[in-house]
């Protein structure tokens, strides 16, 4: 038990990064797996190929790989450089990975939202007129997000799991640290994996709650 | 004005419309001005993406990575042969043997979650929702590294990944077969045990056998979700199709760039093959007659949402 | 019954597979000389498109092999990886184990070692045209790559401590994914064993430069089981014979190319 304690702010730090990860990534994919939404259900066949493409691309390559592109290949071909400090920087690449891949099934989640939304209300919005961006902010896309609440809980639930694998990048956060700590203290082995268990029940399950009644709160009354 | 010029080529391209394209409910066919319209943006976004891609080369050329001797050794049969074959050997044994212990871990722990004796449904439950709650990575290096700590055991790379892979995705699966033994019609097991079946006998005569045709297709979806997890072997130096892009390669011809694309491009390619027989086997279980239930989605699946409507999906 | 019928097949194709991976175990109980080596360091052992190996332990590999008495023919290479080299030779999965394997005192407590064959250190690899590092001291405001698991930015961080690590070291998969990032300046070094370092480096001519200020020592020897020190005399001997007769210096020479002058004359043979 001595391990965990001594290093207990070694395991908070990792933690906060784990946390900092999920929010930016989030967030990140939010906005683009929205963006992606829109591109496949749009009226132009050229967007809605890069949409489907993008998705289908994303979804079927392993995390793992995505993100040691973003650490290796992305710095390279975009020579961005985000901050003068490597693990900042590193952690920014990894946040590109985690959002790009996290966007796809984001994108998929509103897609199935959308679906949910009566024809009539698309049907009456185009009959006043609305064009098809107004359609879907206006009408469709408010109604759609509260329908896939739930499953966008579940989504970021699988972020925070994801992002340990931020590690394959030198990413110092809570899978990373765990295996250092597990490097250091030999044999304390149970307690340090004890502690990082429970502190990702204590991430993950509060979070799969909120979503719960969030979901039930604003599910739209048909 | 216009309008009288484009007449005559308005109803072929109407015609396309209404017949190849799904009609969406989003936006309406478009006219002669909606159409130009279109064409335009068609082509802005075209030129977007394609200033785009030549950004991208121009930058890789500047860095060299497009150099030929980057790419050749793509082309030599014994590369493949050597090189990237065992990985992808390695990675395909990796998850064909946790999907071999993943499946009976799930019917187990899901039938296990539904028993009659609450201690079992306890502790099924606690199993399931554990390992569920916890990152793959975090279990795999907790394999790693507690089996040499507290049982004195070397763990091979190959085991800590099979390990890790049977539990989570073991986990996972255990929540599709409740699902899917819940989702039968419950007038079937009132009607079973009405005639005298004991529990034991309703589920292995009644359920299970509906319940499996109502969840293959969650269970292989879940299975492409096991391959592509293999790939975490890498963080712990197994030598799966990854490591052979990421390691064995670069360490012969200095190409990690190259080298990391060509292994995505092959992961891709055997994950909708895999992708492609789970909604085959949706396709064919929606019409099936064997039972009632419609086929359930995965748990966590972002597109387990409930209803429809008749947007169509592009 | 379909559905299950297709499941029966998907799960016994997989058992087949199992099956196979489970099998070809060779152990080291034949008339085999079965070594442990790495397959992914180039200049050290490194697996070769046509699937020989080639590296400066392959070369010290197949010289004690043949002092021993196994002809060309009779010598099996394995993969090692830094984890399981103890476990390899306790098991007798391998006769030795040639794979950059230091001597330390905690591990002459599970295996015995003959050599050391080479003798390095932590050193650092730049950028040809960077003039600026010519010592580990410079490292202090460069940033530097290292391996995940490796004990040598751990080294480093235990010199400039926890703020020199967050701002100037990233610790990525394997030193290969570390020279694109030097090459394109993501990183101004490397810093590692100097034989990892210059058969890395060998493989681009010109493109890098080792400093040749080596700040830690590493001794690579020969894992043999510990209770075999006859094995062992005669691997000295071998070793002995390979430093006098030229083949040492000639296998340093045609493996680490340019960076063959920074291991000029061999170690002396440690006879615990």
């Amino acid at each position: 038990m001595q391990a965990l304690f001594d290093e207990f702010p070694v395991i908070l730090d990792a933690f906060w990064l784990t946390i900092r990860l999920t929010l930016a990534s989030g967030l990140v994919a939010l906005v683009l797996g929205t963006i992606l939404a829109g591109m496949r259900v749009s009226p132009l066949p050229v967007l809605r190929g890069i949409g489907t493409t993008y998705v289908n691309v994303l979804r079927n390559t392993p995390l793992t790989l995505v993100i040691v592109f973003c650490g290796l290949g992305l710095g390279l071909v975009l020579d961005v450089s985000f901050s003068t400090s490597l693990s900042t920087n590193y952690m920014w690449l990894s946040i590109i990975g985690l959002s790009a891949y996290t966007a796809a099934f984001v994108c998929e989640a509103i897609r199935a939202g959308i679906n949910t939304v009566p024809v009539g209300q698309a049907e009456a919005a185009r009959a006043i007129g609305l064009t098809f961006g107004q359609n879907l902010r206006l009408i469709v896309l408010p109604q759609a997000f509260r329908a896939v609440i739930a499953p966008l809980g579940s989504i970021l639930i699988a972020l925070t799991k994801n992002t340990t694998i931020a590690a394959a990048i030198g990413v110092g956060e809570a899978s990373l640290t765990m295996k250092t700590l597990f490097e250091a203290h030999g044999d304390a082995v149970v307690q340090i994996f004890a502690g990082f268990a429970l502190g990702f029940l204590i991430l993950t399950l509060p979070t799969g709650l909120l979503f719960g009644w969030l979901a039930k709160r604003l599910a739209v009354v048909r | 004005m216009t309008a009288v010029t484009t007449e005559p080529a308005r109803r072929p391209a109407r015609g396309r419309a209404e017949s190849s394209e799904r009609v969406s409910v989003l936006y309406d066919i478009p006219g002669p001005k909606a159409r130009i319209r279109n064409n335009v943006l068609t082509v802005l976004v075209i030129v977007a993406a394609l200033f785009a891609v030549y950004v991208m080369v121009t930058k890789l050329d500047e860095k060299n990575q497009l150099s030929a001797e980057m790419w050749t050794p793509f082309l030599r049969g014994d590369v493949w042969l050597n090189l990237i074959l065992p990985g992808l050997l390695n990675t395909l044994s990796a998850a064909a043997v946790a999907a071999v212990i993943a499946v009976p871990f799930g019917f187990v722990f899901g039938i296990g979650r539904l028993s009659e004796r609450a201690w079992i449904r306890l502790a099924a439950g606690a199993v399931v929702e554990f390992f569920r709650a916890i990152p793959l990575l975090i279990m795999i290096f907790a394999v790693m590294f507690g089996g040499s700590a507290v049982f004195g055991l070397t763990v091979t790379p190959f085991a800590a990944v099979v390990v890790g892979l049977v539990l989570y995705n073991g986990s996972v699966l255990a929540e599709i077969v409740r699902a899917g033994i819940l989702s039968i019609p419950r007038g079937q097991r009132e009607a079973a045990l009405a005639v005298g079946l004991r529990p034991g006998q309703v589920m292995r005569m009644i359920l299970l056998p509906q319940a499996v045709t109502v969840m293959m297709p969650a269970i292989v979806a879940q299975l492409v979700v096991l391959l592509k997890d293999t790939a975490l072997g890498f963080i712990v130096s197994f030598e799966d199709l990854l490591n052979a892009g990421a390691r064995v390669l670069p360490s012969n011809f200095n190409n990690i760039i190259p080298a990391v694309i060509v292994i995505a491009i092959i992961y891709i390619i055997i994950n909708v093959l895999v992708g492609t027989v789970a909604t085959w086997l949706e396709m064919r279980s929606r019409r099936s007659r064997k039972t009632a239930a419609q086929p359930i989605a995965r748990p966590d699946s972002p597109t387990a949402v409930e209803g429809g409507l008749g947007n169509p999906a592009p | 019954m379909r559905v299950r019928r297709i499941g029966a097949v998907v799960i016994a194709a997989a058992a087949a597979v199992a099956g196979l991976t489970a099998c070809g175990d060779g152990g080291s109980g034949s008339d085999k000389f079965v070594v442990g080596i790495k397959v992914d360091q180039p200049g050290l052992g490194q697996k070769q498109p046509d699937g020989s190996f080639k590296g400066f332990d392959v070369d010290v590999a197949r010289y004690v092999a043949k002092e021993l008495g196994y002809a060309d023919d009779k010598i099996e290479f394995k993969e090692a990886i830094s984890a399981n080299r103890e476990s390899f030779i306790q098991q007798g999965q391998v006769n030795a184990v040639i794979a950059t394997y230091s001597i330390t005192d905690d591990r002459k407590k599970k295996v015995s070692f003959a050599g050391p064959y080479l003798v390095t250190g932590q050193d650092i690899l730049t950028r040809a045209d960077d003039t600026t590092i010519n010592s580990v001291e410079d490292l202090k405001t460069k940033k530097v790559c290292g391996a995940q698991g490796s004990s040598s930015p751990a080294r480093l961080v235990e010199k400039f401590g926890d703020e020199w690590k967050s701002q100037f070291l990233t610790e990525q998969q394997g030193y290969g994914a570390c020279l694109p990032l030097l090459e394109n300046k993501q990183v101004d070094a490397i810093s590692t064993d100097a034989t990892i370092l210059a058969g890395f480096a060998a493989q681009s001519p010109g493109k890098f430069r080792l400093v040749g200020q080596p700040f830690s020592e590493e001794k690579y020897g020969i894992g043999l089981k510990l209770e075999d020190k006859e094995t062992r005399e005669k691997v000295n001997a071998a070793v002995e014979k390979m430093f006098k007769d030229g083949s040492w210096k000639k296998a340093v020479d045609a493996n680490f190319g340019e960076f063959g002058k920074f291991f000029t004359t061999p170690p002396a043979v440690d006879r615990y």
